[in-house]
């Protein structure tokens, strides 16, 4: 069975076919990644303020790590399908759940960026005579970029993962070649989908590890690197 | 999808009435559930806990290890399945093994993490008390890097118990068949949400297994604050 399936997941990648055209790997792919920059936006736009307000004011640390935790214990898939029986369909659906899931990455490294600002540099700051602010934005948050670049990345390789996940229930990008594949039984589009699913997960990984050692000052990045 | 309008006046989100009518369906599912993740944890604690501790003596190959582990974990789960499913036939071996290579990163990061934190005067000591370094290993090392490692099993369980849902792509989810047959059944409700209220039980269930059997085997952090 094996070499079958893998000479028809070339086959099926070498036909140009299969790339152009409506449906076509680069239309699903662009879906995809446009899929995924709408979810992580959603999600910063929610997790940074609170994470970062947090963060200013040393609290509710213990709640945003323990969200981080109850929210590995939710099956994703569960929460897409319930979105969709509750009538939220096709893309929406998709970045409302993928977001819901990139919230808690998002919140926890932003609220331990800020928290964890050297202490003498906000004493400084304060010194200064800066308004709590100034404080945050001009001290605390640039300290914090490493973490929060982190927490983008990670962010970003998630909810690339989920989005497929959302062509289970009629949601668009490269998931629906695996989807497509599975229904009509031709395994070799099976692979196919999931070989590029993976490429694209582990290209946007890299992609951010570069930006993430770029926007870190050079004295963190020692320090960043976990 | 007509009949969303029509499932909305009678779909409830939770029916007990479900619930008693298909509880043997719902046991079965949670005890498939359950099995397949105590199965893939220890499998890959049987491969990933040697490996960390052959990684914190040859220090050079703990980068490759890691690393490697890394990428199989950046790979999304749906993508692994859809690559392993084809090759080895669908159903619960490629699932199975996708979960196991899923679990392998967070059980080895958590060994090699606590291997490297044992106290090096501890070790000295037992040495100049005549000790050999598989009794070093046997009495010192391994017993304090233990909560690291039952930390790393619990994430890595509670991680698998929501990434068997995924399993539904390539037909075998345990409690994802209950919720993608839910989805696909007029989109009843209440099968989907008891189904992923039962996944985060059975998370926080094995969760807590694990918990005391770490409790239960370090007995001399007792009364420490975790």
């Amino acid at each position: 069975m094996s070499t079958g399936v893998v000479d028809e997941a070339i086959t099926y990648l070498n036909d140009p076919l299969s790339w152009t055209g409506p449906g076509g790997i680069l239309e699903l792919g662009r879906e995809h990644l446009a899929l995924t920059a709408a979810a992580v936006l959603v999600a910063a736009f929610v997790a940074l303020p609170v994470g970062a307000w947090l963060g200013h004011g040393r609290r509710g640390g213990g709640v945003a790590v323990w969200l981080t935790n109850a929210s590995r214990a939710v099956p994703t898939l569960g929460i897409i399908l319930l979105l969709a029986t509750a009538g939220l369909f096709g893309d929406g659906a998709t970045v409302v759940a993928a977001a819901l899931f990139a919230v808690p990455v998002l919140l926890v490294n932003t609220y331990e960026g800020v928290r964890g600002a050297d202490a003498s540099a906000r004493d400084a700051a304060v010194g200064l005579g800066m308004p709590g602010r100034q404080v945050l934005t001009r001290v605390e948050l640039p300290l914090a970029t490493g973490l929060v670049a982190a927490g983008v990345r990670t962010a970003v390789v998630q909810v690339s993962a989920t989005v497929p996940l959302a062509a289970l229930a009629g949601g668009g990008g490269l998931g629906q070649i695996i989807a497509l594949g599975m229904g009509t039984q031709r395994y070799g589009q099976v692979l196919a989908g999931g070989l590029l699913v993976a490429l694209l997960a582990l290209v946007l990984d890299g992609v951010f590890a570069v930006v993430q050692r770029l926007v870190t000052p050079a004295p963190l990045r020692a320090a960043a690197r976990r | 999808m007509v009949s969303t309008a029509v499932a909305a006046a009678d779909n409830p989100w939770f029916s007990w009435s479900y619930v008693t009518e298909n509880a043997d369906v719902l046991w079965a599912r949670t005890s498939e559930h359950a099995l397949l993740t105590v199965e893939a944890v220890a499998i890959a604690a049987l491969v990933a806990i040697p490996l960390g501790l052959l990684a914190s003596r040859v220090r050079w190959l703990a980068g490759p290890l890691l690393g490697t582990a890394a990428i199989l974990y950046t790979v999304p789960s749906l993508a692994l399945f859809a690559i392993l499913a084809p090759i080895m036939g669908i159903g619960r071996q490629p699932v199975l093994l996708g979960l196991v290579l899923y679990a392998l990163l967070v059980i080895l990061r958590n060994t090699v993490t606590g291997l490297d934190g044992v106290d090096p005067a501890a070790v000295d000591a037992a040495r100049g008390l005549g000790h050999g370094p598989l009794q070093v290993l046997a009495r010192v090392r391994l017993p304090n890097a233990l909560p690291s490692i039952v930390a790393g099993l619990r994430l890595a369980t509670v991680t698998t118990v929501a990434l068997v849902t995924v399993g539904v792509v390539v037909g075998y989810g345990g409690l994802g068949q209950l919720m993608f047959q839910g989805f696909r059944n007029n989109f009843y409700r209440a099968e989907i949400v008891t189904a992923t209220l039962l996944c985060v039980v059975l998370a926080l269930v094995l969760d807590l297994v694990l918990w005391a059997a770490g409790r239960a085997l370090t007995p001399w952090l007792r009364g420490r604050s975790a």
